[in-house]
C-alpha cells in the first residue's frame, strides 16, 4: 500500500462519539458505580518496605459490628506455579497472588496484607485498625545496582536467575538475564574512529492516570461473578481474576466502565480479586476504591534503570558497533520492561555489528508495570545522548547523521527482527525541514536538542459486531476500552468501509459476555486491531447487504457491486440503493443483518518519532523552561489526526515530566516520601508551550488503510531530546533523570 | 476518617469557649484547605472544629493609608490580590496570596489559616514577617497581639494556648519609597510547594538611592519561616547597590538550617536563600524605583 488513497471518512476529524457524555460529566467511571446492598472496602498495607509476616489476626476487626468480611492471603486458593498470560506481560501465578494479598513477604511499602468490607468506606478505613500483623522486619533494597550485588538482601529465597535459559545455582534478586547480539561487535568497535560510552540513570516515575483503581465485585452464590472496573482490557482482568480465584473464565463477567487513563498502569489487577473474595465471604456486592497515594505505592510505576550505552561511528558519521546493558528494576516481582527496552534501544538505527544484555532485577518497590512504550523511553534517553555526543564529535548535524543511519525496510535490529516499510527516515526528515529546526534560538542560557524514537508496537486479538440499524446506521460492539479516541477511530474505519459518515456509526464498550475476545488496550494497538476488526465487520455486512440487495432485485449477488456507499445493479438494470435506502428495507428480504469478525492481525508497523525542543535553563536555581517543542511521527495513516496528534502531545507532556521533575522518592527505610501529585511532580499546563506535531504518513503495509498504532512512541524521545538541549544551553550533559534543578546545580558545580 | 463535631461559631467568645473546652481534641476551621485535608488523610485526629469563618472579626478586610490594614484571619486569598488598592500598598503579599494552590483554593484559603497551619513553608509567612504584621489572638483572658516571625514555634506548632485562636492581622501603613515582593524556587511554574521562599521590604529615601531599612523573611530553610534579621539590618543606610544586595544575600544564606526532603536537600536550599533574597531584594527595590 505505497500509493496514497482518497478516503471519505479516514482522515477527517468527526467530533468524538464519547464526547458529549465526557465533557458533561455524565460518563459513568468505575467509581460511579452503585448497586443496592453496596459495601465498602478498604485494603491493609505494609508501611515496610521488606518484612516477613509472622501472623495476622483478623479477630478483632471481624468483631466490629459493621464489619462484614475480612479478608487475607489464606483466602486465595493455593496458587500453583503457572503462568497466567496477561497480553503484554507474563507473570508467574504465585507472584501474581503475592501481590494481590502478601502471604509470607510484604515486599514494598503499600503492600496489601489484608482488607475488609465494612458499611460505610469510613468505618473501613477506621477498622483496619483492628486487623494484627505481626512482621519480622527485614532490610529493603531500593536500587539496581544495590540489588545485583552478592550480598544484597533477597526478596525471594527461591528465585534463580533465568540466564538465556540456564537457571542459576544461587538464589538472587536478577531474576533473567538475556542477550541480542548481531555482527561482531569486536569487529565494529575496531572499525570505529570515534566511540561514546556512558552510563545513565532513570528514577521511577508512574503513568499518573488521573483516576485511581477501582472495582466492585458481586459475586453471586451460584458462583457467578460480576466485576465492575475501569481497566484496559476487561478480558485481561477476566482471564487474571479467573486464573488468581481459580475459577472458569466463564463464571467471570467484567464490565468496563469509562477509564481515566491507563497508560499500562491498568492492565493488571489489583482490587478486583480482593473486591470479589470480600463479596464472597459477605454475599453482598463491595466497591473498593484507591486513594492517591495507594495508586502510587501499591500499583505499577515503571522501573528505575541503570543503562550503558558504547557506540562507535567512523569519521564519516557511520555507526560501526553499538553496546548496551540495560539493569532494569522489575519492582518486588519478576517482570520489568526490560525486554521491550532492549528492543528499541538502538532500533532507529542501521547498525551492523551490536550488543544487547538486559538484566530484569527485583527490588523492594511496587511491582513494575507497562507505561506508554514501556522500557523505551529509559533506554533511548541512554542511546540518544550518546549519539548526540557523537554529533557532536564529528561536528554533524544530528539530524542528517540520523537520516544517514537511519532504519528502513530490510534492516535488522540487533534483537533479530527485520524491518518492514517504516518511516523512520521520513519522520525524521520532517524533523529536519520544519520551521522550528532552523529558527534561530536566541539569549544566553538556550538550547536546542533533537532526539529519536522507536516503539514497535503489537498487534493482538479484537472482536467487532456490527449490527445494522433500519435508518441506515450502525451499532458497533465492541471490546476495547476507550481510551484515546478509539470509539471514533474504530468507528470511523467502519464507516469508511459503508459509505456512511462517521455519525452514523454508535460504538459501544461492551462486557465480556457480549463480544468476543478482545485483547487489551494497550501497546498501541487499538486502532490498528480493533479497527482492523471494524474493518472485516464492516466488509461482512457489505458482503450480506450485497446479498440482499441483489434479493431484493431478483438478481445474482455477483451482479451487485458497491461503489461510493450505493449499492449498484451491474446486469444491465438500472438499479441503485444508497447504504441507508437499502438497510430500511432489509426487512422485505430476511431481517436483520449482523456483520462480524475477530482478528489477530499480524502485519504490525512499528513508529519512529523525532522531536526538537528549545529550553532555557536558570543557571541560578537549575531549573529548566521549556520553550517550544515539536514533534514528528511516522502515524501510517492518522485515522482522526485530531487524536494522533492529541496521543503525540500527550506523550510529550509524560516524556517531559518524566524527564525534569518526576520520581519516586524513599526514604532509607524504603517509604516513599512524595505519594501524592503535590509532590511527585508532573507537569501542568501552565509548565508547557504549545506542543507542536507534524503527522507523517508512510502507509503501513499491514493494514487496509495504513495504520500504525501511535499512542505510545512520543513519550520516548522526550528525556533524550531535553537533555541534549540543556547540554546545548548549559554545557552540561545531564546523564541521570530526572533532570530535576537540583540535580542540575550539582552536576554544574554549584551545589 | 473518625467522626467528629462541626459547630459553626458566631462570636469570637462563643469559639474560644468551644476551643478551651475540648483542648488538643478542637481546632479552629477557616477555609479547610489544610485542616480538612490533614483530617481526611488520618494525619490529624478531631472531635470538634469550630467554624470561625462567620465570625465579622474574621472576616474584616479595611484599609488606609493612615492605619494600615486591618486583615480578618479567615479572609480568603483571592480577596487580597483581587483589591487593588491593597495590592499596591502589600504587592509582597498579594505575590503570595496569588500562589497558594489554584484559583479554587485561593477561594478558600486564608492568610490567617496559612499562618496558624505553622507549615515551615507556608508563602504568606515571608510577606508578613517583612510587613511587620501583628497578630491578634482571641483566648479566654482576652485578646493579645504577637509580631508574625513569633508566632510560629515549629513545624506545626504555633504560640496559641488552649482556647485561643487568630482574629485578625495588623500590617502598618507602607511608608514613603516602599515596597516588598515575595517569590518561592518551585521545580513547576504553578500548584506546589516552596523549595525556599523569600520576601523582602525596602524602605529608600527620598532619592531612592540609599536603604533607609529592609526586611527579609524566608521560608522552608528551618523549622519555622524566619525573620533574617541581622542580613536585614546590613542594608540600613546603605547605598542602593548589587555589593549591598549581594552581602545580604550572602548574610542571609547563613541562618538557614533547612533539612533534605522530597522538595529539596539542604545544599540546595542554602544555595537557594542567597539567590532567592537576591532576587526578593531587587524585587522589592524595582517596585519603588518604578512607583
Amino acid at each position: 500500500m505505497s500509493e496514497k488513497k482518497e478516503y471519505k471518512v479516514i482522515g477527517t476529524r468527526p467530533i468524538r462519539h464519547d464526547g458529549v457524555d465526557k465533557v458533561t460529566g455524565r460518563a459513568l467511571y468505575g467509581a460511579d458505580f452503585q448497586t443496592t446492598g453496596l459495601l465498602h472496602g478498604k485494603v491493609l498495607r505494609s508501611r515496610h518496605a521488606h518484612a516477613r509476616i509472622k501472623s495476622i489476626d483478623t479477630s478483632r476487626a471481624e468483631a466490629h459490628p459493621d464489619v462484614k468480611a475480612v479478608v487475607t492471603a489464606a483466602d486465595l486458593p493455593t496458587a500453583a506455579d503457572k503462568i497466567a498470560d496477561l497480553g503484554e506481560s507474563a507473570v508467574n501465578l504465585k507472584y501474581l497472588c503475592d501481590n494481590i494479598l502478601a502471604s509470607d513477604k510484604a515486599l514494598y511499602t503499600g503492600h496489601a496484607v489484608a482488607a475488609l468490607a465494612a458499611s460505610d468506606p469510613h468505618t473501613a478505613e477506621e477498622a483496619l485498625e483492628l486487623i494484627d500483623v505481626e512482621y519480622e522486619v527485614l532490610p529493603p533494597v531500593l536500587e539496581v545496582r544495590e540489588a545485583m550485588e552478592d550480598d544484597a538482601p533477597l526478596l525471594h529465597e527461591n528465585l534463580k536467575t533465568d540466564a538465556m535459559g540456564e537457571k542459576s545455582e544461587e538464589s538472587s534478586n536478577v531474576a533473567s538475564h538475556f542477550q541480542h547480539k548481531k555482527g561482531d561487535i569486536d569487529t565494529g568497535f575496531a572499525e570505529a574512529d570515534v566511540v561514546i560510552e556512558h552510563d545513565f540513570v532513570t528514577g521511577t516515575v508512574h503513568q499518573g492516570y488521573i483516576e485511581p483503581h477501582n472495582a466492585t465485585a458481586l459475586y453471586n452464590p451460584d458462583g457467578q461473578l460480576t466485576i465492575w472496573c475501569s481497566t484496559q482490557g476487561a478480558f485481561a482482568v477476566r482471564q487474571q481474576v479467573s486464573e488468581i480465584l481459580q475459577i472458569p473464565v466463564s463464571k467471570v463477567k467484567v464490565v468496563p466502565m469509562e477509564i481515566g487513563g491507563g497508560f499500562g498502569g491498568k492492565i493488571s489487577v489489583y482490587l478486583e480479586p480482593v473486591a470479589a473474595l470480600l463479596s464472597k465471604k459477605s454475599g453482598r456486592p463491595v466497591k473498593v476504591l484507591m486513594n492517591r497515594a495507594e495508586v502510587f505505592e501499591a500499583t505499577g510505576p515503571t522501573p528505575a534503570s541503570y543503562i550503558r550505552v558504547k557506540m562507535g561511528v567512523t569519521n564519516d558519521g557511520r555507526i560501526t558497533a553499538a553496546e548496551g546493558y540495560l539493569a532494569f528494576e522489575a519492582g518486588a516481582y519478576p517482570g520489568s520492561p526490560v525486554g521491550a527496552g532492549a528492543m528499541c534501544i538502538f532500533s532507529p538505527y542501521n547498525i551492523p555489528n551490536g550488543l544487547i544484555d538486559g538484566y530484569d532485577v527485583v527490588v523492594n518497590k511496587p511491582k513494575s508495570n507497562a507505561y506508554r512504550a514501556p522500557g523505551a523511553t529509559n533506554a533511548e534517553f541512554a542511546a540518544e545522548t550518546v549519539v548526540d555526543e557523537i554529533c557532536e564529535k564529528l561536528g554533524m548535524d544530528p539530524l542528517e547523521f540520523r537520516i544517514l543511519n537511519g532504519a528502513e525496510e530490510g534492516v535488522s535490529r540487533i534483537d533479530g527482527p527485520v524491518f518492514p516499510r517504516i518511516g523512520c527516515i521520513e519522520a525524521t526528515e520532517a524533523a529536519k525541514e520544519h520551521p522550528h529546526y532552523e529558527a534561530p534560538l536566541e539569549g544566553e542560557n538556550r538550547g536546542r536538542g533533537v532526539a529519536s524514537g522507536f516503539w514497535f508496537n503489537v498487534g493482538l486479538k479484537s472482536s467487532v459486531a456490527i449490527n445494522v440499524n433500519p435508518d441506515g446506521t450502525i451499532s458497533l460492539v465492541e471490546g476495547s476500552t476507550d481510551i484515546g479516541g478509539t470509539r471514533a477511530s474504530i468507528a470511523m474505519q467502519a464507516a469508511e468501509v459503508l459509505g456512511i459518515p462517521a455519525e452514523s456509526v454508535y460504538p459501544t464498550v461492551v462486557d465480556t459476555n457480549s463480544v468476543g475476545y478482545t485483547d487489551v488496550t494497550g501497546g498501541s494497538r487499538t486502532a490498528f486491531a480493533t479497527g482492523y476488526a471494524a474493518y472485516e465487520a464492516a466488509q461482512d455486512v457489505k458482503q450480506q447487504m450485497t446479498e440482499r440487495a441483489a434479493k431484493l432485485w431478483e438478481v445474482d449477488a455477483a451482479e451487485v457491486q458497491f461503489a461510493d456507499g450505493d449499492f449498484v445493479c451491474v446486469n444491465g438494470k438500472d438499479e441503485r440503493m444508497s447504504f441507508k435506502e437499502l438497510a430500511a428495507r432489509l426487512d422485505e428480504v430476511g431481517g436483520p443483518v449482523t456483520g462480524r469478525a475477530s482478528v489477530d492481525p499480524t502485519g504490525v508497523g512499528g513508529a519512529f518519532a523525532t522531536h526538537i525542543v528549545d529550553v532555557e535553563v536558570d543557571p541560578d536555581t537549575g531549573k529548566v523552561e521549556i520553550l517550544r517543542y515539536t514533534a514528528t511521527q511516522d502515524a501510517g495513516k492518522a485515522v482522526h489526526p485530531s487524536y494522533v496528534e492529541g496521543q503525540m502531545q500527550g506523550g510529550v507532556t509524560q516524556g517531559i515530566g518524566w524527564a525534569l521533575n518526576e520520581e519516586y522518592i524513599y526514604d532509607k527505610d524504603g517509604r516513599m516520601s512524595n505519594a501524592s501529585f503535590l509532590d511527585y511532580r508532573m507537569p501542568t499546563c501552565l509548565d508547557l508551550p504549545m506542543i507542536d506535531t507534524v503527522i507523517v504518513e508512510v502507509p503501513n503495509p499491514g493494514h487496509p488503510y495504513g495504520v500504525r498504532g501511535v499512542g505510545e512512541v512520543p513519550i520516548v524521545p522526550p528525556p533524550a531530546a531535553i537533555a541534549n538541549a540543556i547540554y546545548r544551553a548549559i554545557g552540561v550533559r545531564m546523564k541521570e533523570l530526572p533532570m530535576s534543578p537540583g540535580r542540575i546545580l550539582k552536576t554544574m558545580g554549584k551545589l | 476518617m473518625r467522626a467528629f463535631d462541626y459547630i459553626p461559631a458566631k462570636t469570637v467568645d462563643e469559639a474560644v469557649a468551644l476551643l478551651a473546652e475540648k483542648g488538643d481534641q478542637a481546632k479552629p476551621l477557616s477555609g479547610g484547605t489544610d485542616l480538612i485535608v490533614m483530617v481526611r488523610e488520618g494525619r490529624r485526629q478531631l472531635d470538634l472544629m469550630v467554624d470561625v469563618k462567620d465570625i465579622p472579626e474574621t472576616n474584616v478586610l479595611s484599609y488606609s493609608q493612615e492605619t494600615g490594614l486591618h486583615l480578618g484571619a479567615a479572609v480568603p486569598c483571592y480577596q487580597i490580590y483581587a483589591d487593588d488598592e491593597i495590592s499596591a500598598a502589600y504587592p509582597g503579599l498579594a505575590d503570595a496570596a496569588k500562589i497558594i494552590g489554584g484559583t479554587a483554593i485561593q477561594g478558600r484559603a486564608s492568610v490567617g489559616g496559612n499562618l496558624c497551619n505553622a507549615s515551615p513553608a507556608a508563602d504568606t509567612i515571608p510577606p508578613l514577617i517583612v510587613l511587620e504584621a501583628v497578630c491578634v489572638i482571641a483566648g479566654p483572658n482576652g485578646t493579645r497581639d504577637v509580631p508574625a516571625e513569633q508566632f510560629c514555634t515549629g513545624p506545626g506548632q504555633t504560640v496559641l494556648e488552649n482556647g485561643e485562636f487568630l482574629v485578625s492581622f495588623k500590617i502598618p501603613a507602607p511608608k514613603n519609597n516602599s515596597s516588598s515582593y515575595y517569590l518561592r524556587f518551585i521545580p513547576r511554574n504553578e500548584m506546589d510547594i516552596a523549595v525556599v521562599g523569600a520576601g523582602a521590604s525596602v524602605v529608600l529615601d527620598t532619592e531612592k538611592t540609599s536603604f533607609v531599612s529592609a526586611r527579609i523573611g524566608l521560608a522552608a530553610v528551618a523549622p519555622t519561616p524566619l525573620f533574617a534579621e541581622e542580613a536585614s539590618a546590613s542594608l540600613a543606610g546603605r547605598e542602593v547597590s548589587d555589593e549591598a544586595v549581594n552581602a545580604a544575600a550572602e548574610a542571609a544564606r547563613h541562618i538557614a538550617r533547612p533539612i533534605s526532603d522530597m522538595r529539596g536537600t539542604i545544599e540546595q536550599r542554602v544555595h537557594l536563600v542567597e539567590v532567592l533574597t537576591r532576587r526578593a531584594l531587587n524585587g522589592a527595590i524595582h517596585r519603588v524605583k518604578e512607583s
